[in-house]
Protein backbone atom coordinates (compact mmCIF):
# COMPACT_ATOMS: atom_id res chain seq x y z
CA UNK A 1 0.00 0.00 0.00
CA UNK A 2 1.37 3.41 -0.86
CA UNK A 3 0.66 5.96 1.81
CA UNK A 4 1.70 6.78 5.31
CA UNK A 5 -0.42 6.80 8.45
CA UNK A 6 1.29 8.84 11.15
CA UNK A 7 -1.50 9.61 13.58
CA UNK A 8 -1.05 6.72 15.97
CA UNK A 9 -2.15 8.63 19.02
CA UNK A 10 -5.55 9.37 17.51
CA UNK A 11 -6.09 5.74 16.55
CA UNK A 12 -4.07 2.69 15.61
CA UNK A 13 -5.04 -0.72 14.27
CA UNK A 14 -5.75 -3.37 16.88
CA UNK A 15 -3.10 -6.06 16.64
CA UNK A 16 -4.15 -9.43 15.25
CA UNK A 17 -3.15 -11.29 18.44
CA UNK A 18 -5.14 -8.74 20.44
CA UNK A 19 -8.25 -9.16 18.31
CA UNK A 20 -7.96 -12.95 18.71
CA UNK A 21 -7.74 -12.54 22.47
CA UNK A 22 -10.91 -10.44 22.41
CA UNK A 23 -13.16 -12.46 20.10
CA UNK A 24 -14.08 -15.34 22.46
CA UNK A 25 -15.61 -12.88 24.91
CA UNK A 26 -18.26 -11.63 22.49
CA UNK A 27 -20.01 -14.98 21.96
CA UNK A 28 -18.64 -18.20 23.47
CA UNK A 29 -17.48 -16.69 26.76
CA UNK A 30 -20.06 -13.94 26.91
CA UNK A 31 -20.46 -14.06 30.68
CA UNK A 32 -20.68 -11.31 33.25
CA UNK A 33 -17.69 -11.49 35.62
CA UNK A 34 -20.03 -10.86 38.57
CA UNK A 35 -22.04 -14.05 37.89
CA UNK A 36 -21.20 -17.03 40.04
CA UNK A 37 -22.01 -19.67 37.41
CA UNK A 38 -19.33 -21.10 35.20
CA UNK A 39 -19.98 -18.80 32.20
CA UNK A 40 -19.56 -15.83 34.52
CA UNK A 41 -16.46 -17.29 36.05
CA UNK A 42 -14.80 -17.62 32.63
CA UNK A 43 -15.24 -13.87 32.16
CA UNK A 44 -13.92 -13.22 35.65
CA UNK A 45 -10.87 -15.29 34.84
CA UNK A 46 -10.25 -13.14 31.75
CA UNK A 47 -10.38 -9.99 33.88
CA UNK A 48 -7.94 -11.45 36.37
CA UNK A 49 -5.55 -12.39 33.59
CA UNK A 50 -5.73 -8.90 32.04
CA UNK A 51 -5.14 -7.36 35.46
CA UNK A 52 -1.95 -9.37 35.82
CA UNK A 53 -0.80 -8.53 32.30
CA UNK A 54 -1.23 -4.77 32.85
CA UNK A 55 0.29 -4.96 36.35
CA UNK A 56 3.40 -6.51 34.92
CA UNK A 57 3.66 -3.77 32.24
CA UNK A 58 3.81 -0.99 34.87
CA UNK A 59 5.24 -3.06 37.77
CA UNK A 60 2.45 -2.97 40.31
CA UNK A 61 0.13 -5.44 42.08
CA UNK A 62 -2.90 -6.69 40.08
CA UNK A 63 -5.31 -5.36 42.71
CA UNK A 64 -3.92 -1.88 42.12
CA UNK A 65 -5.42 -1.85 38.60
CA UNK A 66 -8.83 -0.21 38.06
CA UNK A 67 -10.33 -0.83 34.61
CA UNK A 68 -12.09 2.14 33.06
CA UNK A 69 -13.32 3.09 29.58
CA UNK A 70 -10.78 5.64 28.33
CA UNK A 71 -7.75 7.70 29.18
CA UNK A 72 -10.05 10.64 29.81
CA UNK A 73 -12.07 8.62 32.31
CA UNK A 74 -8.88 7.51 34.07
CA UNK A 75 -7.79 11.14 34.37
CA UNK A 76 -11.22 12.23 35.58
CA UNK A 77 -11.26 9.49 38.19
CA UNK A 78 -7.75 10.36 39.35
CA UNK A 79 -8.26 14.11 39.65
CA UNK A 80 -11.84 14.26 40.89
CA UNK A 81 -11.77 10.98 42.81
CA UNK A 82 -8.54 11.69 44.69
CA UNK A 83 -9.48 15.33 45.39
CA UNK A 84 -12.93 14.45 46.73
CA UNK A 85 -11.66 11.57 48.88
CA UNK A 86 -8.84 13.60 50.41
CA UNK A 87 -10.42 17.03 50.81
CA UNK A 88 -10.28 16.90 54.60
CA UNK A 89 -6.52 17.46 54.24
CA UNK A 90 -6.85 20.45 51.91
CA UNK A 91 -8.46 21.65 48.70
CA UNK A 92 -5.56 22.70 46.51
CA UNK A 93 -4.21 20.90 43.41
CA UNK A 94 -1.11 21.51 41.31
CA UNK A 95 -0.86 20.47 37.64
CA UNK A 96 1.28 21.48 34.68
CA UNK A 97 0.02 24.00 32.13
CA UNK A 98 0.19 21.41 29.34
CA UNK A 99 -1.95 18.65 30.85
CA UNK A 100 -4.55 16.89 28.73
CA UNK A 101 -7.88 18.69 28.54
CA UNK A 102 -9.51 15.91 30.62
CA UNK A 103 -7.28 16.92 33.54
CA UNK A 104 -7.79 20.66 33.06
CA UNK A 105 -11.56 20.33 32.78
CA UNK A 106 -11.66 18.13 35.88
CA UNK A 107 -10.05 21.02 37.75
CA UNK A 108 -12.75 23.37 36.44
CA UNK A 109 -15.33 20.94 37.79
CA UNK A 110 -13.65 20.85 41.19
CA UNK A 111 -13.56 24.65 41.36
CA UNK A 112 -17.34 24.56 41.65
CA UNK A 113 -16.89 22.64 44.89
CA UNK A 114 -14.43 25.04 46.47
CA UNK A 115 -11.18 23.48 45.23
CA UNK A 116 -8.40 25.66 43.89
CA UNK A 117 -5.61 24.79 41.52
CA UNK A 118 -2.30 26.15 40.32
CA UNK A 119 -0.97 25.59 36.79
CA UNK A 120 2.81 25.16 36.73
CA UNK A 121 4.38 26.76 33.63
CA UNK A 122 6.68 24.85 31.30
CA UNK A 123 9.85 25.99 29.54
CA UNK A 124 10.11 26.43 25.76
CA UNK A 125 10.75 22.67 25.35
CA UNK A 126 7.62 21.89 27.34
CA UNK A 127 9.55 20.66 30.37
CA UNK A 128 8.10 20.99 33.85
CA UNK A 129 10.82 21.96 36.30
CA UNK A 130 10.45 20.23 39.70
CA UNK A 131 11.40 23.43 41.55
CA UNK A 132 8.42 25.17 39.90
CA UNK A 133 6.18 22.40 41.21
CA UNK A 134 7.69 22.88 44.67
CA UNK A 135 7.03 26.63 44.51
CA UNK A 136 3.38 25.97 43.69
CA UNK A 137 2.79 23.72 46.70
CA UNK A 138 0.91 25.17 49.65
CA UNK A 139 -0.07 23.70 53.02
CA UNK A 140 -3.43 22.95 51.42
CA UNK A 141 -2.09 20.98 48.42
CA UNK A 142 -3.35 17.40 48.32
CA UNK A 143 -2.57 16.33 44.75
CA UNK A 144 -0.01 17.02 42.04
CA UNK A 145 -0.61 15.78 38.49
CA UNK A 146 2.00 15.98 35.73
CA UNK A 147 1.77 13.91 32.59
CA UNK A 148 4.56 11.47 31.84
CA UNK A 149 4.80 12.62 28.23
CA UNK A 150 2.82 15.13 26.21
CA UNK A 151 0.73 13.95 23.28
CA UNK A 152 1.14 17.14 21.23
CA UNK A 153 4.85 17.82 21.62
CA UNK A 154 6.22 14.47 22.81
CA UNK A 155 8.24 15.92 25.69
CA UNK A 156 8.94 13.41 28.48
CA UNK A 157 8.78 14.92 31.98
CA UNK A 158 11.17 14.34 34.88
CA UNK A 159 8.56 12.23 36.65
CA UNK A 160 10.98 10.55 39.11
CA UNK A 161 12.08 13.92 40.53
CA UNK A 162 8.55 15.32 40.73
CA UNK A 163 7.28 12.13 42.34
CA UNK A 164 10.01 12.05 44.96
CA UNK A 165 9.37 15.72 45.74
CA UNK A 166 5.69 14.92 46.31
CA UNK A 167 6.55 11.96 48.52
CA UNK A 168 8.80 14.17 50.62
CA UNK A 169 6.01 16.73 50.98
CA UNK A 170 3.36 14.12 51.70
CA UNK A 171 1.31 15.06 48.62
CA UNK A 172 -0.36 12.52 46.32
CA UNK A 173 1.13 12.33 42.82
CA UNK A 174 -0.76 11.29 39.68
CA UNK A 175 0.72 11.01 36.21
CA UNK A 176 -1.20 10.84 32.96
CA UNK A 177 0.82 8.23 31.08
CA UNK A 178 -1.69 7.77 28.23
CA UNK A 179 0.77 9.00 25.57
CA UNK A 180 3.74 7.26 27.21
CA UNK A 181 2.48 3.81 28.22
CA UNK A 182 3.66 1.07 25.91
CA UNK A 183 6.28 3.40 24.37
CA UNK A 184 8.68 3.95 27.24
CA UNK A 185 9.31 1.78 30.33
CA UNK A 186 7.18 2.56 33.39
CA UNK A 187 7.84 1.29 36.91
CA UNK A 188 5.29 2.71 39.34
CA UNK A 189 6.74 0.99 42.40
CA UNK A 190 10.19 2.44 41.74
CA UNK A 191 8.73 5.87 40.92
CA UNK A 192 6.60 5.78 44.05
CA UNK A 193 3.60 7.37 42.39
CA UNK A 194 0.08 7.17 43.77
CA UNK A 195 -1.88 7.01 40.52
CA UNK A 196 -1.27 6.61 36.79
CA UNK A 197 -3.55 6.67 33.73
CA UNK A 198 -3.03 4.59 30.60
CA UNK A 199 -5.17 3.55 27.63
CA UNK A 200 -5.11 0.40 25.49
CA UNK A 201 -5.61 2.13 22.14
CA UNK A 202 -2.20 3.78 22.46
CA UNK A 203 -0.31 0.50 22.25
CA UNK A 204 -2.11 -1.84 19.91
CA UNK A 205 -5.18 -2.50 22.05
CA UNK A 206 -8.81 -1.59 21.36
CA UNK A 207 -10.63 1.65 22.10
CA UNK A 208 -12.86 1.47 25.18
CA UNK A 209 -10.41 -0.05 27.65
CA UNK A 210 -8.10 1.93 29.90
CA UNK A 211 -6.63 1.79 33.37
CA UNK A 212 -6.14 3.84 36.46
CA UNK A 213 -3.35 2.39 38.54
CA UNK A 214 -4.00 3.31 42.16
CA UNK A 215 -1.47 2.55 44.85
CA UNK A 216 -2.75 0.21 47.55
CA UNK A 217 -4.63 1.88 50.42
CA UNK A 218 -5.01 5.20 48.55
CA UNK A 219 -8.47 6.60 49.16
CA UNK A 220 -10.54 7.46 46.09
CA UNK A 221 -14.15 8.52 45.55
CA UNK A 222 -15.76 6.63 42.63
CA UNK A 223 -17.27 8.68 39.82
CA UNK A 224 -19.57 5.88 38.70
CA UNK A 225 -21.54 4.52 41.61
CA UNK A 226 -22.94 1.07 41.18
CA UNK A 227 -22.01 -2.47 42.03
CA UNK A 228 -18.89 -3.99 43.49
CA UNK A 229 -16.99 -4.05 40.19
CA UNK A 230 -13.37 -2.93 40.52
CA UNK A 231 -13.73 -3.21 44.32
CA UNK A 232 -16.48 -0.62 44.31
CA UNK A 233 -14.21 1.99 42.77
CA UNK A 234 -15.91 1.92 39.36
CA UNK A 235 -19.43 0.61 38.95
CA UNK A 236 -20.84 -0.88 35.76
CA UNK A 237 -20.48 -4.21 33.99
CA UNK A 238 -16.93 -4.60 32.79
CA UNK A 239 -16.16 -4.38 29.06
CA UNK A 240 -14.69 -7.89 29.10
CA UNK A 241 -13.64 -8.23 25.40
CA UNK A 242 -11.88 -4.85 25.40
CA UNK A 243 -10.21 -5.54 28.73
CA UNK A 244 -9.00 -8.93 27.47
CA UNK A 245 -7.56 -7.08 24.48
CA UNK A 246 -5.95 -4.49 26.74
CA UNK A 247 -4.26 -7.27 28.70
CA UNK A 248 -2.95 -8.97 25.59
CA UNK A 249 -1.67 -5.68 24.14
CA UNK A 250 0.12 -4.91 27.43
CA UNK A 251 1.76 -8.33 27.41
CA UNK A 252 2.97 -7.96 23.80
CA UNK A 253 4.18 -4.39 24.12
CA UNK A 254 6.14 -5.14 27.29
CA UNK A 255 8.08 -7.73 25.33
CA UNK A 256 8.67 -5.57 22.25
CA UNK A 257 9.07 -2.13 23.77
CA UNK A 258 12.84 -1.93 23.77
CA UNK A 259 13.19 -3.00 20.11
CA UNK A 260 10.43 -0.61 19.05
CA UNK A 261 11.92 2.21 21.06
CA UNK A 262 15.32 1.89 19.40
CA UNK A 263 13.93 1.48 15.88
CA UNK A 264 11.40 4.29 16.15
CA UNK A 265 13.91 6.68 17.72
CA UNK A 266 16.14 6.22 14.69
CA UNK A 267 13.24 6.79 12.26
CA UNK A 268 12.00 9.77 14.27
CA UNK A 269 15.42 11.44 14.32
CA UNK A 270 15.72 10.96 10.55
CA UNK A 271 12.28 12.44 10.11
CA UNK A 272 13.05 15.49 12.26
CA UNK A 273 16.38 16.08 10.56
CA UNK A 274 14.78 15.71 7.14
CA UNK A 275 11.96 18.18 7.82
CA UNK A 276 14.19 20.82 9.40
CA UNK A 277 16.70 20.40 6.57
CA UNK A 278 14.27 20.59 3.67
CA UNK A 279 12.15 23.59 4.67
CA UNK A 280 12.99 27.07 5.88
CA UNK A 281 11.02 28.67 8.71
CA UNK A 282 10.00 25.43 10.43
CA UNK A 283 10.55 24.78 14.12
CA UNK A 284 10.57 21.57 16.11
CA UNK A 285 8.13 21.69 19.03
CA UNK A 286 8.90 19.87 22.25
CA UNK A 287 12.23 18.59 23.49
CA UNK A 288 14.80 17.47 20.88
CA UNK A 289 15.98 14.45 22.95
CA UNK A 290 13.65 13.91 25.90
CA UNK A 291 10.74 13.01 23.68
CA UNK A 292 8.63 9.97 22.90
CA UNK A 293 10.40 7.66 20.45
CA UNK A 294 7.54 7.71 17.95
CA UNK A 295 6.76 11.42 18.17
CA UNK A 296 7.79 14.27 15.87
CA UNK A 297 6.05 17.65 15.99
CA UNK A 298 6.64 20.92 14.21
CA UNK A 299 5.26 24.35 13.51
CA UNK A 300 5.47 25.32 9.86
CA UNK A 301 5.39 29.10 9.74
CA UNK A 302 3.06 31.12 7.46
CA UNK A 303 0.70 28.19 6.79
CA UNK A 304 -2.23 26.83 8.71
CA UNK A 305 -2.24 23.27 10.04
CA UNK A 306 -5.60 22.10 8.76
CA UNK A 307 -4.77 23.12 5.18
CA UNK A 308 -1.44 21.33 5.58
CA UNK A 309 -3.20 18.24 6.89
CA UNK A 310 -5.68 18.19 3.98
CA UNK A 311 -2.93 18.78 1.44
CA UNK A 312 -0.99 15.81 2.80
CA UNK A 313 -4.09 13.63 3.06
CA UNK A 314 -4.67 13.95 -0.68
CA UNK A 315 -1.23 12.38 -1.11
CA UNK A 316 -2.12 9.51 1.21
CA UNK A 317 -0.25 10.92 4.21
CA UNK A 318 -2.27 11.16 7.40
CA UNK A 319 -1.03 13.36 10.21
CA UNK A 320 -2.46 15.54 13.00
CA UNK A 321 -2.37 19.22 13.89
CA UNK A 322 -3.05 21.31 16.99
CA UNK A 323 -4.07 24.41 15.04
CA UNK A 324 -7.15 26.40 15.98
CA UNK A 325 -8.84 25.59 12.68
CA UNK A 326 -8.29 21.86 13.14
CA UNK A 327 -10.01 21.83 16.50
CA UNK A 328 -13.74 22.20 16.46
CA UNK A 329 -13.43 24.64 19.35
CA UNK A 330 -11.41 26.93 17.03
CA UNK A 331 -8.81 27.51 19.68
CA UNK A 332 -5.07 27.16 19.28
CA UNK A 333 -3.68 24.35 21.38
CA UNK A 334 -3.03 25.39 24.99
CA UNK A 335 0.09 23.25 24.88
CA UNK A 336 1.67 25.20 22.02
CA UNK A 337 0.76 28.53 23.60
CA UNK A 338 2.24 27.39 26.95
CA UNK A 339 5.60 26.92 25.17
CA UNK A 340 5.51 30.68 24.52
CA UNK A 341 4.92 30.26 20.80
CA UNK A 342 3.35 33.10 18.85
CA UNK A 343 -0.29 32.11 18.21
CA UNK A 344 0.19 32.66 14.47
CA UNK A 345 3.13 30.23 14.50
CA UNK A 346 1.11 27.72 16.54
CA UNK A 347 -1.40 27.72 13.67
CA UNK A 348 1.12 25.82 11.55
CA UNK A 349 1.18 22.85 13.93
CA UNK A 350 1.99 19.46 12.46
CA UNK A 351 2.14 16.31 14.61
CA UNK A 352 3.36 12.89 13.49
CA UNK A 353 3.14 9.80 15.68
CA UNK A 354 4.65 6.68 14.15
CA UNK A 355 3.22 3.18 14.37
CA UNK A 356 5.60 0.41 15.48
CA UNK A 357 5.48 -0.97 11.94
CA UNK A 358 6.38 2.35 10.25
CA UNK A 359 9.00 1.80 7.56
CA UNK A 360 11.89 3.90 6.35
CA UNK A 361 10.30 4.33 2.89
CA UNK A 362 7.21 5.87 4.48
CA UNK A 363 9.39 8.51 6.13
CA UNK A 364 11.02 9.11 2.75
CA UNK A 365 7.62 9.49 1.10
CA UNK A 366 6.68 12.08 3.72
CA UNK A 367 9.92 14.01 3.32
CA UNK A 368 9.37 14.13 -0.45
CA UNK A 369 5.71 15.14 -0.19
CA UNK A 370 5.86 17.82 2.49
CA UNK A 371 7.85 20.61 0.78
CA UNK A 372 5.57 20.97 -2.28
CA UNK A 373 2.45 21.02 -0.05
CA UNK A 374 4.00 23.71 2.15
CA UNK A 375 5.21 25.69 -0.86
CA UNK A 376 1.78 25.65 -2.46
CA UNK A 377 0.13 26.99 0.71
CA UNK A 378 2.83 29.56 1.27
CA UNK A 379 2.37 30.85 -2.26
CA UNK A 380 -1.15 31.82 -1.32
CA UNK A 381 -0.37 33.03 2.20
CA UNK A 382 -0.37 36.79 2.80
CA UNK A 383 1.87 36.17 5.82
CA UNK A 384 4.53 34.51 3.66
CA UNK A 385 4.38 37.39 1.17
CA UNK A 386 4.99 39.80 4.07
CA UNK A 387 7.85 37.65 5.35
CA UNK A 388 9.52 37.65 1.91
CA UNK A 389 9.10 41.44 1.62
CA UNK A 390 10.66 42.01 5.04
CA UNK A 391 13.50 39.65 4.21
CA UNK A 392 14.14 41.55 0.99
CA UNK A 393 14.13 44.87 2.85
CA UNK A 394 16.62 43.61 5.43
CA UNK A 395 18.98 42.31 2.78
CA UNK A 396 18.61 45.53 0.77
CA UNK B 1 -15.98 16.75 6.46
CA UNK B 2 -15.89 18.95 3.34
CA UNK B 3 -17.97 18.71 0.14
CA UNK B 4 -16.28 17.80 -3.15
CA UNK B 5 -16.73 21.38 -4.27
CA UNK B 6 -14.86 22.72 -1.23
CA UNK B 7 -12.04 20.24 -1.77
CA UNK B 8 -11.89 21.09 -5.47
CA UNK B 9 -11.50 24.82 -4.72
CA UNK B 10 -9.01 24.07 -1.93
CA UNK B 11 -6.84 21.98 -4.26
CA UNK B 12 -7.21 24.23 -7.31
CA UNK B 13 -7.96 27.70 -6.02
CA UNK B 14 -8.78 30.32 -8.66
CA UNK B 15 -7.24 33.80 -8.75
CA UNK B 16 -4.50 33.30 -6.16
CA UNK B 17 -1.94 36.09 -6.00
CA UNK B 18 -1.50 39.81 -5.54
CA UNK B 19 -2.06 42.86 -7.77
CA UNK B 20 0.79 45.32 -7.13
CA UNK B 21 -1.12 48.29 -8.61
CA UNK B 22 -4.52 47.28 -7.24
CA UNK B 23 -7.35 49.82 -7.20
CA UNK B 24 -8.58 48.48 -3.89
CA UNK B 25 -7.24 46.16 -1.16
CA UNK B 26 -9.27 44.50 1.58
CA UNK B 27 -7.79 42.61 4.51
CA UNK B 28 -9.84 40.76 7.12
CA UNK B 29 -9.22 38.44 10.05
CA UNK B 30 -5.97 37.95 11.87
CA UNK B 31 -3.62 34.99 12.07
CA UNK B 32 -3.76 34.89 15.86
CA UNK B 33 -7.36 33.77 15.93
CA UNK B 34 -7.56 31.77 12.75
CA UNK B 35 -7.77 32.95 9.21
CA UNK B 36 -6.53 35.98 7.35
CA UNK B 37 -7.56 37.02 3.83
CA UNK B 38 -6.37 39.78 1.53
CA UNK B 39 -8.30 40.65 -1.62
CA UNK B 40 -6.93 42.81 -4.43
CA UNK B 41 -9.20 44.29 -7.10
CA UNK B 42 -8.82 46.11 -10.42
CA UNK B 43 -11.86 48.13 -11.46
CA UNK B 44 -12.70 49.18 -15.00
CA UNK B 45 -15.93 50.89 -16.06
CA UNK B 46 -17.54 50.05 -12.73
CA UNK B 47 -16.77 46.34 -13.09
CA UNK B 48 -14.33 44.06 -11.30
CA UNK B 49 -11.89 43.53 -14.12
CA UNK B 50 -9.49 41.47 -12.06
CA UNK B 51 -9.46 39.92 -8.58
CA UNK B 52 -6.62 38.22 -6.75
CA UNK B 53 -6.45 36.96 -3.21
CA UNK B 54 -4.10 35.52 -0.64
CA UNK B 55 -5.34 33.49 2.30
CA UNK B 56 -3.73 32.16 5.44
CA UNK B 57 -6.13 29.64 6.84
CA UNK B 58 -7.83 26.29 6.75
CA UNK B 59 -9.21 24.41 3.75
CA UNK B 60 -12.59 26.12 4.08
CA UNK B 61 -11.03 29.58 4.20
CA UNK B 62 -9.04 28.91 1.02
CA UNK B 63 -12.03 27.42 -0.80
CA UNK B 64 -14.26 30.33 0.22
CA UNK B 65 -11.73 32.92 -1.01
CA UNK B 66 -11.45 31.10 -4.30
CA UNK B 67 -15.22 30.86 -4.72
CA UNK B 68 -15.77 34.54 -3.86
CA UNK B 69 -13.15 35.63 -6.38
CA UNK B 70 -14.70 33.49 -9.08
CA UNK B 71 -18.22 34.67 -8.35
CA UNK B 72 -17.26 38.35 -8.30
CA UNK B 73 -14.99 38.54 -11.30
CA UNK B 74 -16.57 40.58 -14.12
CA UNK B 75 -19.47 41.73 -11.93
CA UNK B 76 -20.35 45.37 -11.35
CA UNK B 77 -19.39 46.76 -7.95
CA UNK B 78 -23.05 46.82 -6.98
CA UNK B 79 -23.54 43.19 -7.92
CA UNK B 80 -20.37 42.19 -6.08
CA UNK B 81 -21.52 43.97 -2.93
CA UNK B 82 -24.63 41.77 -3.02
CA UNK B 83 -22.61 38.54 -2.73
CA UNK B 84 -23.35 37.37 0.78
CA UNK B 85 -21.60 34.88 2.95
CA UNK B 86 -24.63 32.61 2.78
CA UNK B 87 -24.60 32.54 -1.02
CA UNK B 88 -20.89 31.64 -1.03
CA UNK B 89 -21.39 28.78 1.42
CA UNK B 90 -24.36 27.58 -0.63
CA UNK B 91 -22.31 27.64 -3.86
CA UNK B 92 -19.74 25.44 -2.13
CA UNK B 93 -22.42 22.90 -1.26
CA UNK B 94 -22.40 23.89 2.42
CA UNK B 95 -19.74 24.08 5.12
CA UNK B 96 -19.50 22.27 8.47
CA UNK B 97 -21.16 24.35 11.23
CA UNK B 98 -17.89 25.18 12.99
CA UNK B 99 -16.49 26.51 9.71
CA UNK B 100 -19.20 29.10 9.08
CA UNK B 101 -16.91 31.91 10.21
CA UNK B 102 -14.58 31.14 7.27
CA UNK B 103 -17.33 31.71 4.75
CA UNK B 104 -18.13 34.95 6.52
CA UNK B 105 -14.65 36.28 5.99
CA UNK B 106 -14.55 35.78 2.21
CA UNK B 107 -17.30 38.15 1.11
CA UNK B 108 -16.21 40.64 3.75
CA UNK B 109 -12.68 40.79 2.39
CA UNK B 110 -14.05 41.45 -1.10
CA UNK B 111 -16.45 44.11 0.19
CA UNK B 112 -13.63 45.74 2.11
CA UNK B 113 -11.54 45.91 -1.07
CA UNK B 114 -14.45 47.54 -2.92
CA UNK B 115 -14.96 50.01 -0.07
CA UNK B 116 -11.24 50.78 -0.16
CA UNK B 117 -11.53 51.51 -3.88
CA UNK B 118 -14.58 53.74 -3.36
CA UNK B 119 -12.92 55.64 -0.49
CA UNK B 120 -9.81 56.26 -2.58
CA UNK B 121 -11.93 57.41 -5.48
CA UNK B 122 -14.01 59.80 -3.40
CA UNK B 123 -10.85 61.16 -1.83
CA UNK B 124 -9.49 61.92 -5.28
CA UNK B 125 -12.66 63.79 -6.15
CA UNK B 126 -13.48 65.47 -2.82
CA UNK B 127 -11.44 67.61 -0.46
CA UNK B 128 -8.81 65.80 1.64
CA UNK B 129 -10.93 66.37 4.80
CA UNK B 130 -12.92 63.20 4.10
CA UNK B 131 -10.05 61.15 5.45
CA UNK B 132 -10.08 62.48 9.00
CA UNK B 133 -13.76 61.65 9.32
CA UNK B 134 -13.36 58.00 8.50
CA UNK B 135 -10.39 57.39 10.78
CA UNK B 136 -12.10 59.15 13.69
CA UNK B 137 -15.10 56.97 13.09
CA UNK B 138 -13.00 53.83 13.29
CA UNK B 139 -11.37 54.81 16.57
CA UNK B 140 -13.26 53.86 19.70
CA UNK B 141 -15.12 51.03 18.02
CA UNK B 142 -15.02 47.50 19.33
CA UNK B 143 -13.99 44.56 17.18
CA UNK B 144 -14.69 40.85 17.28
CA UNK B 145 -11.52 39.13 18.58
CA UNK B 146 -12.03 36.40 16.02
CA UNK B 147 -13.04 38.02 12.73
CA UNK B 148 -12.34 41.70 13.38
CA UNK B 149 -15.95 42.67 12.64
CA UNK B 150 -16.96 46.03 14.13
CA UNK B 151 -19.38 45.34 16.98
CA UNK B 152 -21.79 47.49 18.94
CA UNK B 153 -21.37 47.74 22.69
CA UNK B 154 -22.83 45.06 24.94
CA UNK B 155 -23.40 42.07 22.68
CA UNK B 156 -22.71 38.50 23.68
CA UNK B 157 -22.34 37.08 20.21
CA UNK B 158 -20.55 38.28 17.10
CA UNK B 159 -23.30 38.74 14.53
CA UNK B 160 -20.90 37.80 11.75
CA UNK B 161 -18.92 34.80 12.91
CA UNK B 162 -21.16 33.65 15.79
CA UNK B 163 -18.28 33.52 18.25
CA UNK B 164 -19.41 33.92 21.87
CA UNK B 165 -18.01 37.06 23.42
CA UNK B 166 -17.12 38.38 26.83
CA UNK B 167 -16.18 42.01 27.54
CA UNK B 168 -13.15 42.95 29.59
CA UNK B 169 -14.34 44.95 32.59
CA UNK B 170 -11.03 46.77 32.65
CA UNK B 171 -10.68 48.09 29.09
CA UNK B 172 -14.06 47.28 27.57
CA UNK B 173 -12.69 45.30 24.63
CA UNK B 174 -14.26 42.04 23.51
CA UNK B 175 -12.61 38.68 24.12
CA UNK B 176 -13.71 35.17 23.33
CA UNK B 177 -15.79 33.51 25.98
CA UNK B 178 -13.70 31.08 27.99
CA UNK B 179 -10.47 33.09 27.76
CA UNK B 180 -8.78 33.74 31.09
CA UNK B 181 -7.08 37.04 30.37
CA UNK B 182 -7.91 40.01 28.14
CA UNK B 183 -5.95 39.98 24.89
CA UNK B 184 -5.80 43.79 24.91
CA UNK B 185 -4.86 44.79 28.44
CA UNK B 186 -4.00 41.47 30.10
CA UNK B 187 -6.58 41.92 32.88
CA UNK B 188 -8.26 38.82 34.22
CA UNK B 189 -11.65 37.98 32.73
CA UNK B 190 -14.52 36.71 34.79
Amino acid sequence: MSGFYADRQAAAPVRTEVLEAMLPFFRENFGNPQSLHSTGQLADKALRKAREQVASLVHCQPEEIIFVSSGSEANNLAIKGLALANQARGKHLVVSAIEHISVLKSLKFLEKFGFQSTLVPVDSFGLVHPEKVEEALTGETILVSVQMANNEIGTIQPIAEISSLCQKKGVLFHTDAVAAAGCIPIDVSRLGIAALSLAADQFGGPKGAAVLYLKKSTKITPLIDGGVQEHGRRGGTENVPAIAGLGKAAELVAREMEDNRLRLTRLRDGLIKGVLGSLEEVILTGHPENRLPHHASFCVKYVEGEALLLGLDIKGIQVASGSACTSKSLRASHVLLALGLDPAVAQGSLVLTLLPETQENEIELFLESLPPVVQRLRQMSPLYTKYLQEKRNVHG
Amino acid sequence: MYTDKVMEHFLHPRNVGTIPDADGVGEVGNPVCGDMMTFYIKVKDGRLEDIKFQTFGCGAAIAVSSMVSEMAKGKTLEEAMKITNEIVAEELGGLPPHKTHCSNLGADALHKAIEDYLTKKSREMDSPSAESGSSAEKKGKFHCPFCDFVLPENVQLCSRCQVKLIRCEHCGEYNREGEDTCRHCGAGLI
